[in-house]
C-alpha cells in the first residue's frame, strides 16, 4: 500500500509505511518530503558552485578599481559603474559585430542546416540505414578539433588556393583582392562550426513530422511548395527556433574563428577582446563587464526572439 | 446547396502493386454522379489503397482513373477536383480549427474563406469550437472538422475512409444519418470506405465488396443481399448457410441434389458458371428465410428441406432468437426467428428439419473452398 501525503507536502510515502492515524502519515509526509530535498541536493550545489558563485564572482569583478599604486593586475572591491561606460565606449564596435557575424552565421547556417535536415529526415523516410549514415557524416566534423576546423579554412581560403584563383578567373574578385583576413571568412567559419547544431534538431522535428499532414495538404489543393511553406515549415519551427538558439548564443561569444582567419583591424568580435583583456593585459574589470554585457544582451535578444516565434514551451 | 461540380468517377482496369505484392487488382468500377457508393472489405483488402490512387496520393502500376469523364490518372493531387476525409483525420495541429476548414478555400482563393469555413462548421455543429486547436477536440468533434475541411470544397467527389471507425455505436449512428443528409442535400459523390457491413447497406446506394484487391460484387444493398454472387459475399454481408451438391434436373427450376435430398433453385437466382446436369453449385439461404420444422408436423409443399438434425444452441436476442442446428455432413445451420406469436417451442438437443422457399434459395457457382478464383 502506498498513501499519498495530505496536504501540499509532495510525494508518496514508502511502502509499508501507510499505517493508520495521522500521526504515522505526518511522518510518512515528511521523510518524502526530506527525500525529495535529499535528491535534489547534489544538482543544486552543483548549480550554486558551478553557477551562481562564479556568476555573482564576475559581476563583483565587473565593479572592482584598481589598486592606487598597485602593480598590472591588482584590483580591489568597490562599486565603480562607471566600468561598463568606458568598456561600452571602447569596445562597443566589436559587440556590435559579434551580434552581426553571429547573425549571418546562423542564417547562413539556416541555410545549409535546413536542406541536410530535410533530405535526411525527409526524403530518407523508411531507409533507416541511409538516414543513419548521412546522419553521422553531418556530426563527423565534430570527430575533428574546433580549432583543426577553423584553420582549414585558412588553405581553403588561401590566395593561391583553388577558390581565391578561381573567383579571380571569375573576376568576382578583383585582382589584388583576397578572403584570409577578411569578415567573410570568419563568418564562413563560424557558419561552418555550426551547422550540425543547427541541423539536428531540425531533423529531429521533421522526422516526427507525420508524412499524412503533407498528404492532408496536397488533398486540399497546396502544391508542393505551398504545402511546405503552409505545413512543413510551420511544424519544424520548434527545431529551427532550437537550431538558431544554439547557433547565435555559441557564435556570439566565439573567439577562435575571428583569432585565427580575421585581421586586426575590422573583424574583432568581442570574445577576441575579453581573451586579450584577460589574459594579455590583466584588465579584469573591463573583461568582466563586457562578459556581463554579452550574457545580458544575448538573454534579451533570446527572450524577445522565442516570444516572437511563440515557442516559449522551448525554455 | 446542391454542388455545381458533382461528378461521376470511374476506375478502368486499375491495378496497384507494392514490390512483388499486388494490393488492387485490376479495378473496374464506375460510380455515377451525385450517388452514395460505399467500398466494403475485410482489413487489408486495398479500400485505402483504391481511394489513395483516386486522390492521387498514390500511382496506380496500371489504368486508368477518370473523373466526370476526363482522365486524372497523371494528375498530381492538388490539382483534382477531389477531397479525403482521412481514416485518421490528419487535421493540421498548428492550426485553429476554422483555419484547418479554411485551408483549402485559401489554397483556391475563394474570396471569404473563413466565412465560408465557418459556414462549414456550422453544418457539423461545430461552429463554437473554430478557435480551438485540434488536438483540444474529441475524437468524434476531430472526425467531424476532417469531414468539413473536405465538404467546404464542394469536391467532385469526397472520399471518405472509415471516417466513423473511432466513434461509439450512438453517435457513429448520429453521424451516419448526418452523413446521408449532407450527401443528399449537396449531392456531391461520396466513396464511402467501410468494414462494417451495416453501414455500408444503411448509407449507400450501391455497394461494391471487395476481398483481396478485387471487387467480388457490386450493386444495391438489397440486391447483394438477396442474391450474393460469391461465397465470400454471402458470408461477409449477413450471414448465410451453405450447402454443395450437383445439378440433376435443368430448366426454369434446377434441381440440385446435395447428399442424397432434391433442393430446387429458379435458374435465375443462381449465379455465372454452368448450370448443365453435373455441375457442382452452392445453394444457400439467409438464416431468417428458414423455418425450423418440429418433429411430427410437416413442411408446407414446395419448400426446401434439409434434416432431421439436432439443435445445439437456443439464443434469446430480443427480437429473435437464433438457433444453430448441426445438420451432421452438411455443416452447422443457422436460423434466425422472430419472436412473434405461433413460434414453435424448440429446445437444445430436438430433432427438427430445416424448411424455406425454393424462392430464397440463391445459386453460386463452384465449389465452397472459394468461389470465382
Ligand atoms: N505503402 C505500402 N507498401 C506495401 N504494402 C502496402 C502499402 N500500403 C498498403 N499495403 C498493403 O496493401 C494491402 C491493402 O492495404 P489497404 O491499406 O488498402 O487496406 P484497407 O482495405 O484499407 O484495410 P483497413 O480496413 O485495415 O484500413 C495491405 O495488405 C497492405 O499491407
Ligand atoms: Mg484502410
Amino acid at each position: 500500500m502506498t498513501t499519498v501525503a495530505p496536504g501540499p507536502a509532495i510525494g508518496v510515502a514508502a511502502p509499508g509505511t501507510g499505517a493508520p492515524g495521522t500521526g504515522a502519515e505526518d511522518v510518512a509526509a515528511r521523510r518524502a518530503g526530506a527525500a525529495g530535498v535529499g535528491l535534489m541536493l547534489p544538482g543544486t550545489l552543483y548549480l550554486v558552485a558551478f553557477f551562481v558563485i562564479p556568476v555573482f564572482a564576475l559581476l563583483a569583478t565587473s565593479l572592482y578599481v584598481p589598486v592606487p599604486g598597485g602593480d598590472v593586475g591588482q584590483f580591489m572591491p568597490a562599486f565603480h559603474w562607471q566600468n561598463y561606460v568606458t568598456a561600452l565606449a571602447d569596445f562597443w564596435q566589436p559587440l556590435a559585430r559579434s551580434f552581426w557575424f553571429a547573425l549571418l552565421a546562423t542564417a547562413g547556417a539556416l541555410a545549409v542546416g535546413y536542406p541536410i535536415a530535410y533530405l535526411i529526415a525527409v526524403r530518407g523516410r523508411g531507409r533507416p540505414l541511409l538516414q543513419g549514415m548521412l546522419l553521422v557524416l553531418v556530426v563527423a566534423p565534430f570527430f575533428t578539433s574546433f580549432v583543426l576546423r577553423t584553420i582549414a579554412w585558412k588553405q581553403i581560403l588561401a590566395d593561391d588556393g583553388y577558390v581565391v584563383q578561381a573567383l579571380h578567373w571569375l573576376h568576382v574578385l578583383p585582382p589584388d583582392g583576397r578572403l584570409t583576413a577578411t569578415s567573410f571568412a570568419v563568418v564562413v567559419s563560424l557558419t561552418h562550426n555550426f551547422v550540425p547544431f543547427m541541423a539536428l534538431p531540425i531533423y529531429a522535428s521533421l522526422e516526427r513530422l507525420d508524412p499524412r499532414l503533407v498528404e492532408a495538404g496536397g488533398d486540399l489543393y497546396a502544391g508542393p511548395w505551398t504545402t511546405f511553406r503552409t505545413v512543413t515549415l510551420p511544424l519544424s519551427m520548434p527545431g529551427v527556433v532550437s537550431g538558431t538558439l544554439l547557433t547565435f548564443i555559441p557564435a556570439a561569444g566565439d573567439y577562435v574563428s575571428a583569432s585565427l582567419l580575421g585581421n586586426s583591424t575590422n573583424t574583432a568580435m568581442i570574445g577576441q577582446v575579453i581573451d586579450t583583456r584577460f589574459f594579455r593585459l590583466l584588465d579584469y574589470p573591463t573583461a568582466a563587464s563586457l562578459s556581463v554585457v554579452l550574457m545580458a544582451a544575448i538573454a534579451v535578444l533570446v527572450g524577445l526572439y522565442v516570444r516572437r516565434t511563440g515557442t516559449e514551451d522551448l525554455l | 446547396m446542391r454542388s455545381p461540380h458533382t461528378a461521376s468517377l470511374e476506375l478502368w482496369g486499375v491495378r496497384k502493386e507494392f514490390g512483388s505484392f499486388t494490393a488492387v487488382e485490376s479495378l473496374d468500377l464506375t460510380v455515377p454522379e451525385g450517388s452514395f457508393f460505399a467500398l466494403l472489405g475485410p482489413s487489408g483488402c486495398g479500400k485505402t489503397t483504391t481511394l489513395r490512387m483516386v486522390a492521387g496520393l498514390e500511382q496506380p502500376t496500371s489504368g486508368v482513373i477518370s473523373i466526370g469523364g476526363r482522365d486524372v490518372t497523371g494528375t498530381a493531387a492538388h490539382r483534382r477536383p477531389v477531397n479525403t476525409v482521412f481514416q485518421s483525420y490528419a487535421l493540421f495541429p498548428h492550426l485553429t480549427v476554422l483555419d484547418n476548414v479554411a485551408f483549402g478555400l485559401k489554397r483556391k482563393r475563394v474570396p471569404d474563406a473563413r466565412a465560408k469555413a465557418r459556414a462549414g462548421l456550422e453544418t457539423v455543429q461545430l461552429a463554437h469550437l473554430g478557435d480551438r486547436r485540434p488536438n483540444q477536440l474529441s475524437g468524434g468533434q476531430q472526425q467531424r472538422v476532417a469531414l468539413a475541411r473536405a465538404l467546404v470544397n464542394s469536391p467532385s467527389v469526397l472520399l471518405l475512409d472509415e471516417p466513423l471507425g473511432a466513434l461509439d455505436l450512438a453517435l457513429r449512428r448520429e453521424m451516419q444519418l448526418e452523413l446521408k443528409r449532407i450527401q443528399a442535400d449537396a449531392g456531391i459523390t461520396f466513396v464511402h470506405v467501410t468494414h462494417d457491413q451495416e453501414e455500408a447497406m444503411t448509407m449507400a446506394d450501391t455497394v461494391a465488396v471487395m476481398n483481396e484487391g478485387r471487387v467480388e460484387q457490386l450493386g444495391p444493398p438489397a440486391e447483394l443481399y438477396e442474391l450474393p454472387s460469391t461465397a465470400f459475399v454471402a458470408n461477409f454481408l449477413g450471414r448465410s448457410n451453405l450447402v454443395t451438391g450437383s445439378v440433376v434436373d435443368v430448366g426454369e427450376v434446377l434441381g440440385v441434389d446435395v447428399a442424397g435430398t432434391r433442393l430446387r433453385v429458379p435458374v435465375g437466382r443462381v449465379s455465372a458458371g454452368s448450370t448443365g446436369v453435373g455441375a457442382v453449385v452452392q445453394l444457400g439461404v439467409r438464416p431468417e428465410k428458414v423455418r425450423i420444422v418440429a418433429n411430427g408436423s410437416e413442411p408446407t409443399s414446395g419448400s426446401n428441406v434439409l434434416g432431421p438434425g439436432k439443435v445445439t444452441d437456443v439464443s434469446f436476442t430480443g427480437v429473435s432468437t437464433q438457433y444453430q442446428v448441426d445438420l451432421g455432413d452438411l455443416g452447422v445451420h443457422e436460423v434466425f426467428a422472430q419472436n412473434s406469436s405461433g413460434a414453435p417451442e424448440v429446445r437444445v438437443g430436438d430433432a427438427v428439419r430445416l424448411a424455406w422457399d425454393v424462392d430464397h434459395t440463391f445459386g453460386l457457382a463452384g465449389e465452397p473452398a472459394r468461389s470465382g478464383q
